[in-house]
């Protein structure tokens, strides 16, 4: 089996006196979605934060295809190929559309097949695409979100909570978007609590509680064990799907 | 070609671009559309702090930086002129090397400032920057070999800009000399300066401040570093105020504390942004010709409004030119109330609430 795209190595993260991240460890396979799971506040966030080098491990290694990033600021982490979604969407409100694709496409110019791509997939794009991004409705700002991490080919994807407080129909545009993005090989870490999205996409699945790592498997297995998605997030997911 | 000189950043608003169409006539004629040295010198103001107060909203309004040094940097490239010209003496020459060294000096130590207190939460960056400033203006008043101390500098400028100096007799009455080409020179490098920053804020580099300022994490996160931005938009905003400091300085040919260092300045800077609307450079336009009027004519206005209610009681009092100063208060606070995005950002919501209406 190759190296994985990422490795996360018995990471600890502190924020303020709290220890949230108590020696994490998981990976991410190459060509794979990864769901990351959990109840709330486990530190699923507090992970992809990490990754991402907006909070500092204070111990652990975290490797991007073998190299140690741990330690890096975050835009480089980004320069190295990491497309994050934040669970807020952080899109520019006051630049337009265009405006907050343009600035993604860190490494040039917009790429006109990526992009027409990109507006068959998420049509509102297209249509605002001079507009300003804070006129946007919820669901048209979650598209720019993800969009905006798709505009370019990524080594590593890191998601979170793509389709929270988003209504049937855009869960299921979400979904399908982010099913093309498996479908071209993308490496994918997703944390998701819509449990019918992460069966239909997951490849494995990560659970945490507490800030450890409790279960990895795939995500098949998971899907199947009722029992087991009741001891490891106290819930059963197959409830109402 | 308009579109493209103003970088396509157009009023997008029927009565701001009339007003701004207005004042850029009124301040292109002005010699001759308003003659008298009082209200040249008013027009000259104008120019000066458009260019200072758009370069206040470069790092404001677009950077999200709060400094309080921007009166520094502006009586940097004023004494730098200043300096140049009294030991160099009169000379083109003169003004350029101190118009440059004082922006160079400004935009290192902006570097400096930024380098070290932009990495942190902005209000550490606001309170050196005050520091600074202080620091600054406390030393230009003891240095008093140098600068002149509280009496400031009284020097020579090139003799072309100098009411002495005459190219012709009159064009349509208007004395053809120096003064009228001090004017001139203030008004084309402010003009320049003014479009050399829309088109800033309107680049890629000016995309990313936008970013930084409404989520600099965020910017960090899909590969910009923002303190690299930030510190590049404060050395360019400083540089640009002392080119404002040097051309005030050729046209008072005095430098001193209170003309060019004050923090009343400082103050007139921030009510000037505010008044007009943050972030959007054209709010610099209105906010400095808005500000400057008020504080040249309101007074002249209000004592002839007392004249004219002498007979009615309370009136007269009310409107005394002694009290100008409570007016010009009070209408900074109904335009606060009024205009709570500025002049600019109520003009353009209007605009696009009503294309909103229509859709």
């Amino acid at each position: 089996m190759s190296d994985p795209m990422l490795r996360l190595s018995g990471v600890y993260t502190d924020i303020a006196q709290y220890h949230i991240l108590q020696g994490v460890n998981f990976d991410v396979p190459r060509g794979q979605v990864t769901m990351l799971l959990g109840r709330n506040g486990v530190g699923k966030t507090t992970s992809l934060r990490t990754i991402m080098g907006h909070w500092r491990a204070r111990a652990g290694q975290i490797l991007l295809d073998g190299q140690d990033i741990a330690a890096l600021p975050t835009p480089a982490i980004a320069r190295l190929g990491v497309g994050y979604v934040p669970e807020n969407m952080g899109i520019f409100s006051d630049l337009t559309v265009e405006e907050n694709m343009i600035l993604a496409a860190s490494s040039g110019p917009l790429d006109r097949t990526r992009l027409d791509w990109l507006f068959s997939v998420f049509p509102p794009l297209q249509t605002f695409w001079k507009g300003h991004a804070g006129n946007l409705s919820g669901g048209q700002k979650q598209m720019l979100s993800i969009a905006r991490a798709m505009v370019e080919e990524r080594r590593l994807y890191l998601i979170d909570e793509p389709t929270k407080g988003l209504a049937p129909a855009i869960v299921s545009t979400m979904a399908g978007a982010l099913r093309q993005l498996k479908d071209q090989g993308a490496s994918i870490l997703l944390v998701e609590q819509n449990f019918s999205v992460a069966r239909a996409l997951g490849d494995s699945a990560v659970v945490m509680d507490d800030g450890r790592v409790v279960w990895t498997g795939a995500m098949a297995e998971l899907a199947g064990d009722a029992a087991l998605q009741e001891r490891l997030m106290g819930l059963s997911m197959e409830a109402g799907h | 070609m308009i579109v493209k000189l103003l970088s396509g950043d157009t009023p997008r608003s029927p009565v701001l671009a009339v007003i701004l169409l207005a004042i850029l006539v009124a301040l292109a004629f002005a010699p001759f559309l308003f003659p008298g040295v009082r209200s040249v010198d008013t027009a000259a103001r104008i120019c000066i702090f458009i260019v200072l107060v758009a370069s206040y909203d470069l790092m404001l309004g677009y950077g999200g930086i709060v400094s309080f040094a921007h009166t520094m940097f502006f009586g940097m490239g004023a004494y730098g002129v200043a300096l140049a010209s009294t030991h160099m003496g009169r000379g083109f020459d003169a003004v350029a090397v101190g118009a440059l060294s004082g922006a160079l000096l400004a935009a290192a130590i902006a570097f400096l400032i930024g380098l070290f207190s932009l990495r942190v939460r902005a209000i550490f960056f606001a309170m050196i920057t005050l520091a600074v400033a202080s620091a600054v203006a406390v030393l230009v008043s003891q240095l008093s070999g140098l600068t002149g101390g509280e009496d400031g500098l009284s020097f020579q400028t090139p003799r072309a800009l100098t009411p002495a100096f005459r190219f012709g007799d009159e064009l349509f009455g208007v004395r053809l000399n120096g003064r009228l080409l001090a004017y001139y020179l203030i008004f084309g490098v402010s003009l320049i300066l003014f479009l050399l920053m829309l088109r800033v804020v309107n680049s890629p580099f000016g995309r990313v401040l936008q970013a930084i300022r409404e989520n600099d994490f965020r910017a960090e996160a899909i590969g910009y570093r923002v303190v690299g931005y930030r510190v590049t938009v404060t050395c360019l905003s400083a540089f640009i105020a002392a080119l404002a400091g040097a051309l005030y300085a050729i046209w008072l040919r005095y430098v001193g504390p209170d003309t060019v260092l004050s923090f009343d300045i400082m103050v007139d800077i921030l009510l000037m942004v505010v008044i007009g609307g943050m972030g959007t450079m054209y709010g610099a336009v209105i906010g400095a010709a808005l500000l400057v009027l008020a504080q040249n004519y309101l007074q002249a206005l209000m004592g002839m409004a007392a004249g004219a209610v002498a007979g009615l009681p309370v009136l007269p009092e009310l409107m005394n030119a002694d009290r100008w100063l409570l007016w010009l208060g009070v209408l900074f606070v109904l335009s606060i109330y009024f205009f709570p995005t500025g002049i600019v950002g109520r003009l353009r919501q209007r605009r696009q609430g009503r294309a909103a209406q229509g859709r």
